[in-house]
C-alpha cells in the first residue's frame, strides 16, 4: 500500500505546485483558460494536478477532475456471488411471433427472417429503465440507466451492468426487450430514451442485431431472435474442415465472449456510458462452462468471471458526467470495473478465467498483473481469446492490450500467489480521447491500478486444464480462396464529421451490397496520423491477412485469432478476410470509439443473394 | 456531496482570488440541475452581434428553451468547405419549413470576427438566400474563441486546433430544456440533418406509450 500513498501524495505535491505557479504568475481565469489551449503534456498534467483539489474541470474542455474516491472498498459484482445477476427465461405473454406484433406495442418493423427455423427454445424479458445504483461510497448514488430482469409490471431494480445472458449453441433464444426509460426531458442531462440493443457479435439476423438505425421509443417492445447458430449453417459456401455434425456450421468459427450494448445511431455514447451494457456467454460441446468436460475451461460462474472495464468522469456534485460537446473521444478519470470504482475480487489459489471487456467510451488499455511488493516481477498468464474468439491455442503473456469493444479470455493461475495482492493494472498512457500517447507503457506500480485481487480465499480443487498443456481449441478457417471482391475504405476526419472513403453515415444510404455466402478482402485504411480507431464490422468476424503489409504473426499475436473488432493505429492500414453467410440484411461497420461513430465514422452495408463488387463503397 | 473541509477551502481561497472563484462555484453546484450543469459549463451568456445588427445574450437570446443547430464558418472560407456547408444547411432550413424561427432556430458562429462584421455576415447570408430563423453571429474575438471551445469545436492537436478550418465540419443539434444534445457532419445529406434534428423534437403524443 505504500506505493498507492506514495502516488496521491505526488499528485497533491503536483496541484500544491501547481497552485503556487499560478498565484506567483498572478494569472487570472482568463489566463487560465488560455493554458487550457497548450496541450503539450506537462501542461495537462499540471491542470489535472490542479483541478484534483481546486475545481472541476471549469474553462478547460478535456479535463475531468473527479471528487476524490476510495480505492479497493466496494467488492466486484460477480455472477459467482450473486452480485451480477444472470438472466433467467421466463414466459412471455403474448407469444412472440415472426411478424412485429404492433397492435400489441412492439417497436421491430421488419419480420424475423429465420423465426422458425430456429425456433427460440427459451424466452427472456428485460427492462431498460433508470434506477438509483452505487458505484462508490464517496460517491452519491447515480441515476443510471439499465436492463432489468423481467416485465415493466414485475418491476425489478436494474442492473449496471446488466444482467448475464448465459446462451449455448443449438439452443435458439428470444428476448423481449422493453423500453421504459424516462421521458425524454428526464434524462439528467444525457442519453436519450430510444434504443436498439446491439449483441456484438453474435451471428444475428439484421432484424435481431441491434441495428443502430432499428432503435424503438420508451413505451414500446422488441423481440431479439438470437439463433445461437454456428457461422456457415445455411450456407451451401465451401465449408471449410469443421463442420460441427450437430448444427452444420463451422465449430472453428465458435464464439465465446459477447457483449449487449445500446447501439441508438447518434446517442450510443451517451447511452452506452450511462449503463446500457451487459455480458453474453455462450457456451458449446467444447467450451462447456464446466471445468470436468470438454476444453475443460475453469467453470462458470465459480471461477470464470467477466469484468467489463469503463472509464468515468464525475462532477463536483458527484454526479456521472458525459462531455457532450467532444470530438476526439472523451476519457474519464475513475476506473470502474463491472460498475464500481476500482472494486476488490477474492480468489481462491488456483486458476481462473476473465472476460475481460473494454466498453468505452475512447480508453484503451494495456492491463499487467502488478505485485506491489515485487514490482520487478513478470508476472505470466494465459490470453485465450481475441474478442468473441478462442485462439488456436493459449498464448502465454504478460499483459493484453484492448482496444474499445474489444475482449480478451484469459487464464491466470493464482496458485503461486496464494495469501499475496495482486493488482489489474492499466500501464498503457493516453492522455486524451484520440487513442494512446505515443504507446508509451508506464514503469510497474506508475499505472492505474483497476481491480484489487486478494488471493485469500481456500484451497479448492481445480480440475481446469494447464493452458501450457492445451495443444488446441480450434483451428483457424482457411484463407485460401479467392475474394469474389476486394474493398477499400478510408478512415478520416473532416474538419467535424469523422468520415469513411469520404462520405457521411445515414440510414438509409447502403453503400455497397455483399452477396450471400461469398468471402471477401477488406483493407481498412487510417487516413490520419493522430487517432487510432477500433473498427468493428458486424455480424461475421474477420482473418487479418496483413497488416501495414506485413503478416499478423509479426504483429502483435491476438491479431492471428478472428477477431469482431480491429485496432487501426494511426497511419495504419490492414487486410481482413471474410466469409458473410446465412442471413441477409443491414449491417454497419463503425469506429468504435462511441464518440467516433456517433459523430457519423459509420457506414451501412446490406448481405443480399446477389451482391456488387465496389471497390470503394 | 462536499469534496473539501472548509479549513481546506479557507487555506486554498487564501491563496489566491482565482481558487476562491473555482470554488465558489464549486459549493454552489451540490444541488443544481442537470440542465444548469450544461448551461454552465457549455453555455457562457455572452454578449454577442448578429449579422441584422442585434446584440443579444449567448444563453439567453439563442439557447434557451429552443430547440438549435450551431456551426461555425467564416465568409473568406479558404478552402471552399464554408460555402458549400452554407448551401447545404440552407436546404436543410428548407426542410425544416416554418418551424426555423419558431421553436428551432439555426446559428452559424464565425471564426474570424475581425473580418466578419454584423455587415459583412448580413451580406453573405443575403447572397446564399438565408432565411429568417437562422441567425449569423459575431462578437469580439475573445468571446468567439470562448464560445468555439466551450461548445467543443476543438481538437486536442494543438496545431490543428489552431487553423480554422478545422471546425467547420461538424454541426451541433440540441434541445436546450430537454437537455438533448448530438451532433452530426454540416455537410451530411439534408434530409439526414433533418431527421436527426426530429430526435431531439419535443416529445410527441405518439412517441410514448404506456408499456
Amino acid at each position: 500500500m505504500h506505493l498507492l500513498k506514495h502516488q496521491w501524495s505526488r499528485l497533491a505535491r503536483t496541484a500544491w505546485a501547481n497552485r503556487q505557479e499560478i498565484i506567483k504568475a498572478g494569472l487570472g481565469r482568463r489566463d487560465l483558460f488560455k493554458m487550457g489551449l497548450l496541450t503539450s503534456a506537462g501542461y495537462l498534467v499540471a491542470k489535472r494536478g490542479l483541478s484534483t483539489r481546486a475545481a472541476y474541470a471549469d474553462d478547460d474542455d478535456n479535463v475531468c477532475s473527479s471528487p476524490p474516491t476510495r480505492a479497493f472498498y466496494d467488492l466486484l459484482p460477480t455472477p459467482r456471488d450473486g452480485t451480477m445477476k444472470i438472466q433467467t427465461p421466463t414466459t412471455l405473454t403474448p407469444t412472440p411471433t415472426a411478424a412485429p406484433n404492433t397492435a400489441a406495442g412492439e417497436g421491430r418493423k421488419i419480420t424475423h427472417q429465420a423465426f422458425t427455423q430456429f425456433a427460440p427454445q427459451k424466452f427472456y424479458a428485460v427492462t431498460q429503465r433508470a434506477g438509483y445504483v452505487s458505484v462508490s461510497p464517496d460517491l452519491p448514488l447515480q441515476t443510471l440507466w439499465g436492463f432489468a430482469i423481467g416485465t415493466p409490471t414485475e418491476n425489478k431494480p436494474i442492473d449496471v451492468p446488466g444482467p448475464v445472458y448465459v446462451a449455448h449453441y443449438g439452443e435458439p433464444i428470444l428476448v423481449r426487450n422493453f423500453n421504459q426509460l424516462p421521458a425524454q426531458d428526464k434524462n439528467g442531462g444525457f442519453g436519450l430514451p430510444s434504443v436498439s440493443t446491439h449483441l456484438h457479435n453474435g451471428h444475428t439476423p439484421s432484424e435481431s442485431d441491434g441495428n443502430p438505425c432499428d432503435f424503438f421509443e420508451r413505451g414500446y417492445f422488441y423481440d431479439q431472435h438470437y439463433p445461437n447458430v454456428l457461422a456457415g449453417v445455411l450456407s451451401d459456401h465451401q465449408a471449410p474442415p469443421g463442420v460441427d455434425p450437430a448444427t452444420g456450421g463451422d465449430i472453428n468459427e465458435a464464439m465465446s465472449t459477447l457483449w449487449y450494448h445500446d447501439h441508438r445511431v447518434d446517442f450510443t455514447s451517451q447511452n452506452v456510458y450511462k449503463g446500457l451494457a451487459g455480458f453474453y456467454l455462450l457456451f458449446n460441446d467444447h467450451d462447456t462452462s464446466d471445468e470436468n468436460t470438454g476444453f475443460h475451461l475453469p467453470s462458470f460462474p465459480a471461477y470464470d468471471i467477466p469484468m467489463m472495464f469503463a472509464d468515468k468522469c464525475f462532477d463536483s456534485s458527484g454526479k456521472l458526467f458525459f462531455d457532450l460537446f467532444n470530438l476526439d473521444g472523451i476519457l474519464g478519470d475513475k476506473f470502474t470495473v463491472n460498475g464500481k470504482i476500482q472494486p476488490v475480487l477474492h480468489v481462491s489459489p488456483r486458476r481462473y478465467r476473465f472476460r475481460w471487456l473494454d466498453a468505452g467510451p475512447s480508453r484503451f488499455y494495456q492491463f499487467f498483473l502488478t505485485d506491489l511488493t515485487n514490482l520487478s516481477a513478470h508476472n505470466l498468464f494465459w490470453q485465450i481469446s481475441s474478442d468473441g474468439n478462442l485462439l488456436p491455442k493459449p498464448i502465454r503473456v504478460e499483459s493484453v492490450r484492448l482496444s474499445v469493444a474489444e475482449r480478451a479470455d484469459v487464464i491466470i493461475d493464482f496458485a503461486p500467489f496464494a495469501g499475496k495482492t495482486l493488482y489489474l493494472e492499466n500501464r498503457l498512457k493516453q492522455d486524451d480521447g484520440r487513442g494512446p500517447t505515443d504507446h508509451e507503457i508506464r514503469s510497474a506500480g506508475q499505472g492505474n491500478l483497476v481491480l484489487k485481487i486478494i488471493v485469500d480465499g481456500p484451497t479448492v480443487a481445480d480440475h481446469s486444464q494447464d493452458p501450457a498443456t492445451i495443444t488446441k481449441f480450434y483451428d483457424l478457417p482457411s484463407t485460401a480462396v479467392t475474394p469474389r471482391v476486394k474493398r477499400t475504405f478510408v478512415f478520416s476526419d473532416s474538419g467535424g464529421g469523422w468520415q469513411i472513403n469520404e462520405r457521411f453515415f445515414a440510414c438509409n444510404d447502403i453503400r455497397f451490397t455483399v452477396q450471400e455466402n461469398s468471402v471477401e478482402q477488406w483493407t481498412l485504411i487510417n487516413d490520419g496520423g493522430e487517432w487510432e480507431h477500433p473498427i468493428h464490422i458486424h455480424f461475421e468476424e474477420f482473418q487479418t491477412l496483413s497488416i501495414n503489409g506485413r503478416a499478423p504473426a509479426t504483429s502483435p499475436l491476438v491479431q492471428t485469432g478472428r477477431k469482431d473488432v480491429l485496432r487501426l493505429e494511426a497511419d495504419a492500414s490492414a487486410t481482413l478476410f471474410f466469409r458473410f453467410r446465412d442471413f441477409t440484411g443491414k449491417y454497419p461497420m463503425h469506429c468504435h470509439n462511441t464518440i467516433h461513430e456517433d459523430h457519423a465514422m459509420m457506414l451501412r452495408f446490406d448481405i443480399a443473394p446477389i451482391g456488387d463488387t465496389r471497390q470503394s463503397p | 456531496m462536499p469534496t473539501i473541509t472548509r479549513r481546506t477551502y479557507l487555506a486554498l481561497s487564501a491563496l489566491a482570488p482565482v481558487a476562491a472563484g473555482l470554488l465558489a462555484r464549486e459549493s454552489r453546484s451540490e444541488d443544481i440541475s442537470s440542465r444548469d450543469v450544461i448551461r454552465n459549463r457549455y453555455f457562457p451568456n455572452l454578449v454577442l452581434m448578429t449579422h441584422e445588427g442585434r446584440q443579444v445574450r449567448f444563453y439567453d437570446d439563442l439557447i434557451k428553451d429552443k430547440i438549435v443547430t450551431i456551426n461555425f464558418m467564416y465568409t473568406q472560407c479558404e478552402d471552399g468547405r464554408c460555402p458549400v456547408t452554407t448551401a447545404n444547411l440552407v436546404r436543410v432550413q428548407k426542410l425544416l419549413g416554418s418551424r426555423v424561427g419558431r421553436d428551432i432556430f439555426m446559428y452559424s458562429f464565425t471564426l474570424a470576427p475581425e473580418h466578419d462584421t454584423p455587415t459583412v455576415l448580413k451580406r453573405y447570408a443575403k447572397a446564399y438566400g438565408v432565411g429568417p430563423g437562422w441567425t449569423f453571429v459575431t462578437g469580439s474575438p475573445r468571446d468567439m474563441e470562448v464560445l468555439r471551445r466551450k461548445l467543443g469545436f476543438v481538437w486536442a492537436n494543438p496545431v490543428r486546433d489552431a487553423k480554422r478550418s478545422s471546425h467547420t465540419g461538424n454541426l451541433r443539434y440540441g434541445n436546450e430544456p430537454l437537455q438533448l444534445w448530438s451532433a452530426c457532419p454540416a455537410m451530411a445529406k439534408p434530409e439526414w440533418i433533418a431527421e436527426s434534428i426530429s430526435w431531439v423534437d419535443w416529445p410527441k403524443t405518439t412517441a410514448a406509450k404506456p408499456g
